[in-house]
């Protein structure tokens, strides 16, 4: 492989830090200068089922890649399913009194449990142990784990502290005693240039933050829970309003009424808990109140599976609600465009005073990456139209001007009473069911849509400006079209992505989608649903899609395997 | 400040001798006792009868949607603490369609006034049984009667929390007023269950048909001052006696209490100049 990637593996028992011990393993390499992104698999249970964690780590890696060359098994489960993963000169670490391996390979057997016995270390420690161990099969040294250690469990006393740099040790020591021949797969140092590791869900919270939101609402819901957490957790630190409400219902209807008050109001939630938005969303469009939406999608209908992946809400998103309003919706590709577009949602919320809807899916937003330190010069907070001052007369909230837009003002200012009304109304905002008022109060909030598109940016092509094969996606695929593509340096293809997905087709991406080589459609979801926005709104039927909607990411290895079939038939 | 002060352009639609005329001369009254002017004041409504009220009073108004008034009204004041604010709905609002966000306000105690306008039935909708219609309430949906065990609203408010918890009378304007005046003061969640003729669709529970029973707590020297004997009057028989004024009052913390971010200056009014991520950031390093 061109970029000379290592993936490693943890696998084990729920609620035995599996993924815990990632993300340890993640930050030491993400601090000795790697790039890498990593991905967890686990059923929806909080004891027992198997968990596992996926790390890829390179001097370049957009997404985390198969064939696995390190496997941690915790448990026997753990061999058993993945044994298949494993590239022909993988290792394997396993606690030999409990695992057996058929011999593949190469076998590191460290008896975890013994070591963890004899520091008198609990269960859980026994994944200290492992990360020690595996940092000492790839070549690592082992002071970016102690300094870890230390740093992480400093809150909880230096008893846990002790123990766990006794496990990191004995683990690590095992391995450098017992196995004295190099792994195939050796670390190194790189170069340290700035970097954080952070997952998608944390990566929106900063944006928010960020981008100026003061309230947020949500309830919980897998995979938008960890972001939750974040803000409720964060947020109040930068003044900002955290609630937990008592049903999703609640959540966006209180947003909205927040964001009447002023507010800059975001939700977070998933599918299933948005479904319980839909009304709302319509009560936003109507009063015209901004607020972001974040969802989270996983795979449906109804509870579906609850810790997998896709992207099969646009079309549910696009119309949600009864009749016809203006939205945008927003689909960051990874941690990096989390940041940034999400405080781009906030400013086109108020900017335009509708709903915005940033769409992630549980890859994007428990996955962990690499990315570059978050440039916050870079955000800036615009709050759209407000009256600076009152020239006598009624304020009219809802008057009708050539762009779709009525300057807002604060409720509570002297002399500019409104009413925020989820009837249709005239421009003061009085209910009405005068057939001239409503045409022209639709035709107002539609035209909103015009004025907006002219600032949304284009979609962004990666590789060759000319190319035989065009790959469109949109969202969370972009990391593994990436490195698919970085395989395949002798192959005619590059990739346009689409994060600004509704209104479609924003600026450019009509003239790019037609002077495009063959079109290949990639996403989540089974009927196509971006696919369709090109044949419907361009008039461009694509060449071929590649469709998944089991629940897991794209692997590189298949898009590569599907560009190589299709530019062989060119 | 005089409550015609409080007028908009357009007439009440409701029909003549509904309760609602008599609910709406109170909260004026009331805003004007309590010195706010209209731009002082965030009134929020659900969808009904009592939802077209919206159009009826000057103020910053936010008419929601069926049921969802409540969680607004939570919005507009964790926002801006400084409005006064007030819900208003229906029983379909409040008990039906927003059971579970009224139940949670009460939990709240959010320091906000909710006046419910109780005529027991949907008018709006021309005439179905709401949750606090009385067992036997023929309707177009219930042509053999009402089915189930009504709703108790002032019971569901004892016994989930409230902090304020009142029966007001249409037929009694002067003392829904000060009830309306005492709820704006209560420092926390203000329930006003206000029983409202309904002449067009329910002709029964006329003001005739509520004098005969209503009677206030206050002058029979009761103190509104333990939950047991509040839960006890919210249990009196409805078609025989029907206590108005204040059933129970206590001070509790508040839900803007437990939200250090809005304990000096509105959300609203924050600075949004000032944010700086990087500090956070380094420990993502």
């Amino acid at each position: 492989m061109k970029l000379n990637t290592i993936t490693i593996k943890i696998g084990g028992e729920a609620g035995f830090g599996i993924k815990v011990a990632g993300a340890t393993l993640a930050k030491i390499f993400s601090r000795a200068g790697y790039q890498l992104d990593d991905y967890t698999e686990y059923p929806s249970l909080i004891r027992g089922g198997h968990n596992a964690y996926e790390l890829t780590i390179g001097e370049k890696v957009y997404h985390h890649v198969r064939p696995v060359n390190l496997l941690i098994a915790l448990n026997q489960q753990t061999v058993d399913l993945h044994v298949s993963e494993l590239s022909p000169d993988a290792g394997i670490i396993f606690d030999p009194d409990k695992v057996k391996v058929a011999p593949q390979g190469r076998s590191f057997p460290v008896p975890f449990s013994k070591l963890v016995k004899d520091i008198n270390g609990s269960e859980l420690t026994k994944n200290t142990v492992a990360v020690g161990a595996a940092l000492a099969v790839l070549g690592a040294n082992i002071e970016g784990l102690l300094d870890l250690l230390r740093q992480t469990f400093s809150k909880k006393g230096s008893a846990v502290v002790d123990i766990n740099i006794k496990a990191a040790n004995a683990g690590y020591r095992y391995v450098k005693s017992n196995f004295p021949d190099p792994f195939a797969y050796q670390v190194k140092s790189l170069d340290t240039t700035p970097q954080i590791y952070i997952t998608g869900n944390e990566a929106v919270g900063f944006g928010a933050i960020a981008g100026g939101c003061s309230a947020f609402f949500a309830y919980p819901m897998t995979p938008a829970t960890s972001l939750m957490e974040f803000m409720m957790k964060v947020a109040p630190k930068f003044g900002v309003l955290a609630r937990q409400c008592e049903d999703e219902i609640s959540v966006l209807n209180s947003a909205i009424g927040a964001g009447f008050a002023g507010a800059r109001s975001m939700v977070a939630t998933s599918g299933g808990g948005y479904s319980l938005m839909v009304e709302a969303t319509g009560l936003s469009g109507m009063t015209e109140t901004p607020v972001v939406v974040f969802l989270a999608q996983r795979p449906g209908p109804a509870t579906g599976l609850p810790t997998w992946s896709g992207q099969a809400d646009l079309r549910f998103v696009m119309h949600a609600a009864q009749d016809e309003f203006p939205r945008v919706i927003v689909a960051p590709g990874d941690a990096e465009e989390c940041f940034y577009h999400t405080a781009a949602a906030l400013n086109l919320a108020e900017k335009y005073q509708l709903p915005v809807f940033v769409l992630s899916d549980k890859n994007l937003a428990e996955g962990g990456k690499t990315v570059a330190v978050f440039d916050q010069s870079k955000i800036k907070i615009e709050r759209g139209e407000w009256l600076s001052e009152l020239s006598g007369g009624e304020y009219l909230r809802y008057k009708l001007t050539s762009t779709g837009v009525s300057p807002r003002v604060l409720p509570g200012t002297e002399g500019a009473l409104q009413i925020g009304n989820s009837d249709e109304h005239d421009e003061f905002g009085y209910s009405t069911d005068s057939g001239d008022m409503r045409t022209q109060q639709m035709e107002k909030r539609m035209k909103k849509m015009e004025t907006l598109l002219k600032e949304l940016p284009p979609p962004i092509l990666y590789g060759p400006q000319k190319a035989d094969l065009t790959i469109v996606s949109w969202g969370s695929n972009k990391g593994a079209i990436l490195q698919a593509m970085e395989e395949l340096p002798g192959v005619s293809v590059n990739f346009l992505h689409f994060i600004y997905v509704w209104p479609f087709p924003t600026p450019e991406a009509g003239r790019l989608i037609r002077e495009a080589g063959k079109l290949l459609v990639i996403e989540q979801n089974f009927s196509g649903q971006f696919e369709g926005l090109i044949r419907q709104y361009v008039g461009r039927a694509p060449d071929a899609h590649l469709r998944k909607y089991d629940g897991r990411p794209f692997w590189p290895h298949e898009i590569a395997t599907e560009i190589k079939r299709i530019t062989k038939g060119f | 400040m005089k409550p015609e002060d409080f007028n908009t352009s357009v007439f009440p639609t409701w029909c003549p001798g509904c309760g609602n005329f008599a609910i709406w001369a109170a909260l004026k009254s009331a805003l004007v006792k309590l010195n706010l002017p209209p731009h002082k004041n965030a009134l929020v409504f659900g969808i009904g009868c009592s939802g077209n009220f919206a159009n009826f009073v000057k103020g910053n108004i936010f008419h929601s949607l069926h049921g969802r008034a409540l969680p607004a009204a939570i919005g507009i004041k964790l926002a801006n603490h400084e409005l006064n604010v007030i819900a208003i709905g229906g029983d379909g609002d409040g008990f039906a369609e927003g059971l579970a966000h009224t139940l949670e306000t009460i939990r709240s105690n959010v320091n906000l006034t909710y006046i419910v306008h109780d005529n027991h039935v949907y008018s709006l909708t021309t005439g179905q049984t709401s949750p606090t219609s009385v067992p036997g309430f023929k309707t177009k949906t219930t042509p053999e009667g009402a089915f189930e065990y009504p709703i108790n609203p002032l019971a569901l408010a004892v016994s989930a929390g409230g902090t304020y918890v009142a029966r007001g009378f249409a037929g009694d304007i002067p003392h829904l007023t000060d009830l309306i005046v005492q709820g704006v003061w209560h420092r926390g969640f203000s329930l006003i269950d206000v029983m409202q003729p309904c002449p067009t669709f329910n002709p029964e529970l006329s003001y005739d048909w509520y004098r005969q029973r209503v009677y206030r707590l206050e002058a029979n020297g009761y103190v509104p001052d333990n939950r047991f004997r509040a839960w006890e009057i919210t249990q009196e028989p409805f078609d025989q006696k029907i206590a108005t004024g204040v059933l129970y009052e206590e001070d509790r913390l508040i839900l803007e209490d437990s939200y250090p971010q809005i304990s000096k200056i509105p959300l609203v009014k924050k600075d949004l100049s000032g944010i700086d991520i990087s500090k956070m950031l380094e420990q993502y390093k």
